[in-house]
């Protein structure tokens, strides 16, 4: 593919999240980066200035690699990082974990920096882990009851309740030592 | 609370209180946050939100009696009060726009508001009238912790706060100043202040009227990035710029008292004499006009007229606003006549049919 504002292969494939509809740009590395700096842009345009709010998503990826995001797929919702960059949102928090690389280009080019300082929750990750599983089994659940799996399906719900009531009754105790030096994890 | 009332009275923002009034409108912090064990809102089935909503709208009801505030479920109103909302900056285009279940907690002065299932599960917004970023972010604070009592957020250990749009994930954090430049406008010096904002990562935005076209020389200046810095560090970096871009606007008045003094006088008068005069007048040109007789009454040229009432105008002025004022739906025509009047009877004194409404 190229360019679309010259002859050289486009190597970036940027996906731009203003108004209602994802626009797709396809730029080389030079191009890309004057679109990402805002250089382009008509300087007495306020909405243009507005949209560098970093409402854009600037992702190194060829068009060969776009098969391959296309299968990796969330285990939790389901979407594929194709998906997230068709429509410019996430499915649910795993989706950090999922496509743990392919974000962090995404954060470099938004934020230039892929590690969060400030503040956390008192318990930090761990609850926020242990529910994420709740989403995939509130689904197998909806699944089962559809298929008329009653047994199965109020299994699942005894697990959803164990998991919820566990992290509820965590939250007014102590922090765990683990959570308490986030620092030693990396 | 009813959508009713809220008319009645304008959110304490709109005061012209706080420090630096003139220029800086209001200091606003917001946070997004999602519920972890819940999809993103793009992904929840039709089942999962309604649950969502309802968890969320039981945990508001929960911290009433501390926060103060009252819930909206948003899907049950109409156009017109949804509209009404927007205009009030008490929740955004989006969630007034969005389908399904969806709400608002709104607190007593307007200064807090909680937005369910807009682009996040959560959008915690306060807003101070003036420089008051430190004041908004101590309330943001405090409610934020109450909320985390009852919600487990998403939240990673290198990514952070997890958000449905990573271009928010992090601290989840936009702080951002409502500010009136209207001097720097007049100078042509505006843009180039926008360039250099950009170039530390600021962004700016106009304030917009009915149309996409930004109107009236109010800007929002706020943090792009969210990541990788510490929400401390992203109220210093808008709140240090501030006092900047004060100054600049100062300057800039000092230097149109110089060297153009009839020229503004004529301005900042013919403006105000349109607004005490007009039989019909579109929102836009209300909103360049008002911003005119701000200018004029923080210059000293006008006198008559407190800085409350011209920060009421701009929102009381917009078109769902004058409707909920009137009692009734109106079309553009009749709307561009009731903005006049109203703009007379508050500017003027003029007293006409309108106060027989009430
Ligand atoms: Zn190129
Ligand atoms: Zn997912």
């Amino acid at each position: 593919m190229k360019c679309q504002k010259c002859e050289q292969n486009a190597t970036f494939h940027i996906t731009e999240l203003t108004g209602g509809k994802p626009v797709e740009l396809h730029l080389c590395q030079k191009h890309a980066r004057e679109y990402l700096q805002g250089e382009g842009g008509e300087p007495e345009s306020l909405s243009q200035a507005s949209e560098v709010l970093a409402q854009y998503l600037g992702v190194g990826a060829s068009a060969e690699e776009l098969a391959r995001l296309q299968q990796t797929v969330c285990p939790v919702c389901g979407i594929s990082f194709y998906d997230f960059r068709q429509q410019g949102r996430l499915g649910c928090p795993h989706d950090y974990e999922a496509f743990g690389q392919e974000l962090e280009a995404v954060l470099i080019s938004v934020h230039g920096e892929t590690r969060h300082v400030g503040m956390r929750p008192p318990r930090g990750a761990e609850d926020s882990q242990e529910l994420i599983q709740v989403i995939r089994l509130r689904r197998q659940m909806h699944q089962a009851a559809a298929e008329e799996a009653y047994e199965k399906a109020s299994q699942l719900r005894d697990e959803i309740q164990r998991i919820s009531q566990q992290v509820a009754q965590r939250r007014h105790q102590p922090p765990s030592s683990q959570s308490e030096s986030p620092e030693s994890a990396s | 609370m009813k959508l009713d009332e809220l008319v009645q009275h304008s959110g304490e923002w709109l005061r012209g209180t706080g420090r630096e009034s003139d220029i800086v409108i209001s200091s606003r912090v917001r946070l997004a946050r999602n519920v972890a064990s819940y999809p993103f809102v793009t992904r929840l089935m039709d089942q999962e939100r309604s649950e969502l909503a309802g968890l969320l709208r039981e945990t508001i009801e929960k911290l009433a009696p501390q926060l103060h505030w009252t819930y909206i479920d948003v899907s049950a109103l109409d156009d017109l009060d949804r509209q009404l909302l927007v205009e009030r900056q008490l929740i955004s285009r989006e969630l007034a726009e969005a389908q399904g279940p969806r709400g608002v907690a709104i607190d007593q002065g307007e200064q807090l508001s909680l937005m369910i299932l807009e682009e996040d599960h959560l959008r915690i917004q306060v807003v101070h009238s003036g420089l008051e970023l430190q004041a908004a972010w101590e309330q943001m604070k405090r409610v934020h912790a109450l909320l985390e009592e009852h919600l487990t957020f998403a939240f990673h250990e290198q990514f952070g706060y997890l958000t449905a749009c990573p271009t928010n994930v992090g601290t989840g954090m936009r702080v951002s100043v409502m500010m009136h430049l209207p001097a720097l406008v007049l100078t042509r010096q505006i843009e180039q202040l926008f360039r250099s904002l950009q170039k530390i990562n600021l962004a700016v935005r106009g304030l917009y009227g009915e149309g996409s076209q930004p109107v009236g020389d109010f800007f929002q200046i706020s943090n792009q990035v969210t990541l990788g810095r510490s929400e401390e560090e992203l109220l210093k970096q808008v709140g240090d710029v501030v006092p900047t871009i004060i100054q600049f606007e100062r300057k800039a008045r000092d230097f149109l008292i110089k060297e153009g003094y009839e020229n503004l006088l004529d301005q900042v008068n013919r403006a105000y004499g349109i607004l005490k005069a007009c039989r019909t007048i579109s929102s836009e040109e209300t909103l360049h006009l008002l911003s005119r007789v701000r200018m004029g009454v923080n210059m000293g040229l006008i006198r008559d007229v407190p800085l409350g009432v011209l920060n009421k105008l701009i929102i009381y002025t917009q078109p769902a606003h004058l409707q909920k004022l009137q009692g009734e739906e109106l079309d553009s025509a009749a709307r561009n006549v009731q903005r006049a009047r109203y703009l007379r009877k508050l500017l003027a004194g003029e007293q006409d049919e309108l106060s027989e409404n009430n």
